[in-house]
C-alpha cells in the first residue's frame, strides 16, 4: 500500500442489512479530491471510515500509511470537518478550537497561537469572542473548517463544506482549498454543487448506491465514458460550411450552431479523429478558428452520464 | 510512553467536561438530589430551634437519625441516581448532542479520553455529594449549640464527617465506573439503571461471591455508624456480610478499575452513528 497516499482496499461497509459502500479499491493521491454523488450514495460513509469514525466490515483503510483505528497517530496528519452541525455548549468560537487544541496536548501557547492563526484564516477573527450558537450557519461552517485545520494536518476531509456559505465565502474558502492542494496537501471534499467541485477538483470521486462509479481526473473519467459522444465547442468565421463538413464523416453524430453563427457544438464518437479533420479543414479551407474546447469534459457532465439524474446534485 | 502529553491531554478533557457537568442547567435535578436532605437537616434544626424543644430527642439520636439518612438516601438513592445522571451522559449526552465526534477526531487514545471523562464526573459528583453530605452532618443536630461544638470538636463528631464524605467518594467512584461503563453500552439508561438498583438492593440476598460484585457491598460498612434496623425502609440498608475497611477500600477501587477499563476497550470500538 502506498504510505503517501490514502489508501480503500475492497472496503465494505455495511449497517446491519442496509449498504454503506461496497468492494470500494481506490488510492487517493495528494491535490484535491471531491467526491461526488447524489444522498445516500457513501460519501459521507466513505469519509467517516477515512477518519475512523466508522470501521469497515470488509477490507482495509490506510490514510498515509496510517490505519484509521489509531487516532493517536492518525489525527496528527489528519483533521476532519463533518457534517455534524452541532458544537460543544457555552463555547466561544476561540475556545472551541483552543480547548479542542488542547486535547491534541497542544502547549497553552501553541494552542493560543494555532487557534488565532485558524480564526484568522477563516475570517472569523472579529467573532472569536463570541458564543459559536449565536453565529450563523454560514460562520459555523467556517468554525468547523478552522477547527479542522487549527493542528495543520496533511490530510483534510470536508463533508459538504460550502453548504451554509455566501458567495464571498465560498469564493475564499475554495481559494483555500486550492492553496492547501497545491501545498501537497491532500483534501478530500464532498459537495453536491457540481459547478464549484469543477473549480475545486483535481480529480474526482464519483459514488453511486454505495459503488465507485468512476475516479480519476475530470478529463481522463470522461474519456472512459465510451458510450456517451463526445462534445467539442469550435468557434471559427465559417461555422457553417464546417458543420457540413464534418457531418460528412460517420463519427459526427451531431453539429449544432450557436446563435451568433460563429459557434458550432458537434458531438462525436471519435474526438482524436474530429481534431486531425479539423487540423486538414483548416489549411483547405483557411478556417480561421477562435477557440476549441471541450464542452463536457467537466464534472456536471460526466456525472450526468454516469450517474443521471437520479440524484439531487446540483 | 509519552506521560506529559497524556496528562495534558486528560487535563484538557478534564476541563472542558467539567464546563459540561459540574455547572450546568441540564443537571437541575441532580442539584435538587443533592439539596433535599440539606434542606431538610436545616429545616429539622430550625424548627426545633424554634420550639426550644431540645429534650424531645437525644444529640446520639440525631446521630443515628443521620446514619438512616445516609444508608437510605445518599448511598442508595440520591448518590446511586446522581451517578446516572452524571456518568451516563458523559458519552451518551455527547451522542445526543451529536458532539462526540469532536474528541473522537483529536489525536487522543480512547483510554486517556474515558479517563478524563471519568475524572470530571468524579469531580462533579464528589463537589455535589460530598458538599451535601457535609451540609446535612452538620446541620441535622445543629440545634443543639455548644453539645453540638463538643461532639464535633472534642468527640468523635470530625472523624464521623470524615468517614462519610469518605464513603461518599467512593459511592461517587464506584457508581460513575458501573454508568460510565453503561452509558457506553446501553441508548436508554433507564432500564439497565433499574437492574443495577435491584442488583445494588438485594445484595445481601446474594451468594457471598456476588456480593463482591457491588459496590454498595463494599460501603455499608465503612459508614462509621450503622443504619438502624427498623422502619419501613430498613430493607434498603440491610447489611451483607461486614467487611473490613483495608479490604473495602481497595476492593472497590479495584471493581472500579475494572470497570474504567472495560468502557475504555469499549470506548476503542466506538463509532459515530448519531442517526441512531
Amino acid at each position: 500500500m502506498s504510505a503517501g497516499a490514502i489508501v480503500f482496499d475492497n472496503v465494505s461497509r455495511f449497517y446491519g442489512e442496509v449498504l454503506g459502500i461496497n468492494r470500494v479499491n481506490l488510492t487517493i493521491p495528494p491535490g484535491v479530491t471531491s467526491l461526488v454523488g447524489p444522498n445516500g450514495s457513501g460519501k459521507t460513509t466513505l469519509m467517516n471510515l477515512m477518519t475512523g469514525l466508522l470501521r469497515p466490515t470488509r477490507g482495509q483503510v490506510r490514510v498515509l500509511g496510517i490505519r484509521p483505528d489509531d487516532p493517536e497517530k492518525l489525527f496528527r496528519v489528519a483533521g476532519y470537518c463533518a457534517q455534524f452541525d452541532a458544537f460543544p455548549k457555552g463555547l466561544s468560537g476561540y475556545q472551541f478550537i483552543y480547548s479542542y487544541l488542547r486535547v491534541h496536548g497542544f502547549s497553552r501557547a501553541d494552542a493560543d497561537q494555532r487557534a488565532w492563526q485558524a480564526l484568522e484564516r477563516a475570517g472569523l477573527t472579529e467573532a472569536a469572542g463570541r458564543v459559536v450558537a449565536g453565529y450563523s450557519k454560514g460562520m459555523r461552517q467556517r468554525v468547523k473548517l478552522a477547527q479542522a485545520i487549527a493542528h495543520s494536518p496533511q490530510v483534510l476531509v470536508l463533508d459538504e463544506p460550502l453548504n451554509g456559505l455566501d458567495p464571498m465565502a465560498r469564493a475564499e474558502t475554495i481559494a483555500l482549498f486550492r492553496s492547501l492542494g497545491e501545498q501537497g496537501m491532500h483534501v478530500i471534499v464532498s459537495s453536491h454543487i457540481l459547478h464549484e467541485v469543477d473549480r475545486i477538483s483535481d480529480q474526482v470521486i464519483l459514488l453511486s448506491h454505495g459503488y465507485v462509479v468512476a475516479e480519476g481526473q475530470i478529463q481522463g473519467v470522461r474519456s472512459e465514458v465510451k458510450e456517451q459522444p463526445a462534445q467539442i465547442l469550435i468557434r471559427s468565421n465559417q461555422s457553417q460550411l464546417l458543420a457540413a463538413r464534418l457531418f460528412e464523416r460517420n463519427h459526427v453524430v451531431e453539429a449544432r450552431l450557436e446563435e451568433d453563427g460563429r459557434g458550432l457544438l458537434v458531438r462525436t464518437r471519435d474526438a482524436d479523429s474530429l481534431y486531425l479533420l479539423l487540423n486538414s479543414l483548416v489549411v483547405e479551407m483557411g478556417l480561421e478558428v477562435e477557440k476549441v474546447e471541450p464542452a463536457d469534459e467537466d464534472v456536471n457532465s460526466v456525472y450526468q452520464y454516469l450517474i443521471g439524474s437520479e440524484g439531487s446534485a446540483t | 510512553m509519552n506521560w506529559r502529553l497524556w496528562a495534558r491531554q486528560v487535563g484538557a478533557v478534564l476541563k472542558l467536561e467539567l464546563k459540561r457537568t459540574l455547572f450546568s442547567r441540564r443537571a437541575w435535578w441532580i442539584y435538587l438530589l443533592a439539596a433535599a436532605p440539606v434542606l431538610l437537616c436545616g429545616a429539622h434544626a430550625v424548627v426545633l430551634l424554634w420550639m426550644q424543644k431540645r429534650a424531645w430527642h437525644s444529640l446520639a439520636e440525631d446521630s443515628i437519625a443521620f446514619a438512616a439518612i445516609y444508608h437510605i438516601f445518599y448511598l442508595r438513592l440520591g448518590i446511586f441516581f446522581g451517578c446516572v445522571g452524571i456518568f451516563m451522559h458523559l458519552f451518551r449526552g455527547e451522542v445526543l448532542e451529536k458532539t462526540l465526534h469532536y474528541y473522537l477526531l483529536a489525536p487522543i487514545r480512547r483510554e486517556l479520553l474515558v479517563l478524563g471523562k471519568y475524572l470530571a464526573g468524579l469531580v462533579a459528583g464528589v463537589t455535589y455529594f460530598s458538599l451535601s453530605t457535609a451540609a446535612s452532618f452538620l446541620l441535622l443536630p445543629s440545634h443543639f449549640g455548644p453539645a453540638h461544638r463538643d461532639f464535633l470538636f472534642q468527640g468523635p463528631g470530625l472523624d464521623h464527617l470524615g468517614w462519610y464524605v469518605a464513603v461518599t467518594t467512593l459511592a461517587v467512584a464506584g457508581y460513575g465506573g458501573v454508568f460510565l461503563l453503561m452509558g457506553l453500552l446501553f441508548r436508554n439508561p433507564i432500564i439497565p439503571a433499574g437492574l443495577v438498583m435491584v442488583w445494588e438492593t438485594n445484595n445481601w440476598l446474594l451468594p457471598s461471591a456476588a456480593q463482591k460484585i457491588s459496590v454498595v457491598f463494599y460501603l455499608t460498612n465503612l459508614c462509621p455508624v450503622p443504619a438502624p434496623p427498623k422502619g419501613a425502609l430498613a430493607i434498603l440498608a440491610v447489611t451483607p456480610d461486614p467487611v473490613p475497611a483495608w479490604m473495602a477500600i481497595p476492593g472497590l477501587l479495584l471493581v472500579t478499575a475494572a470497570l474504567i477499563a472495560l468502557a475504555a476497550l469499549k470506548a476503542r470500538r466506538l463509532e459515530i452513528s448519531y442517526a441512531e
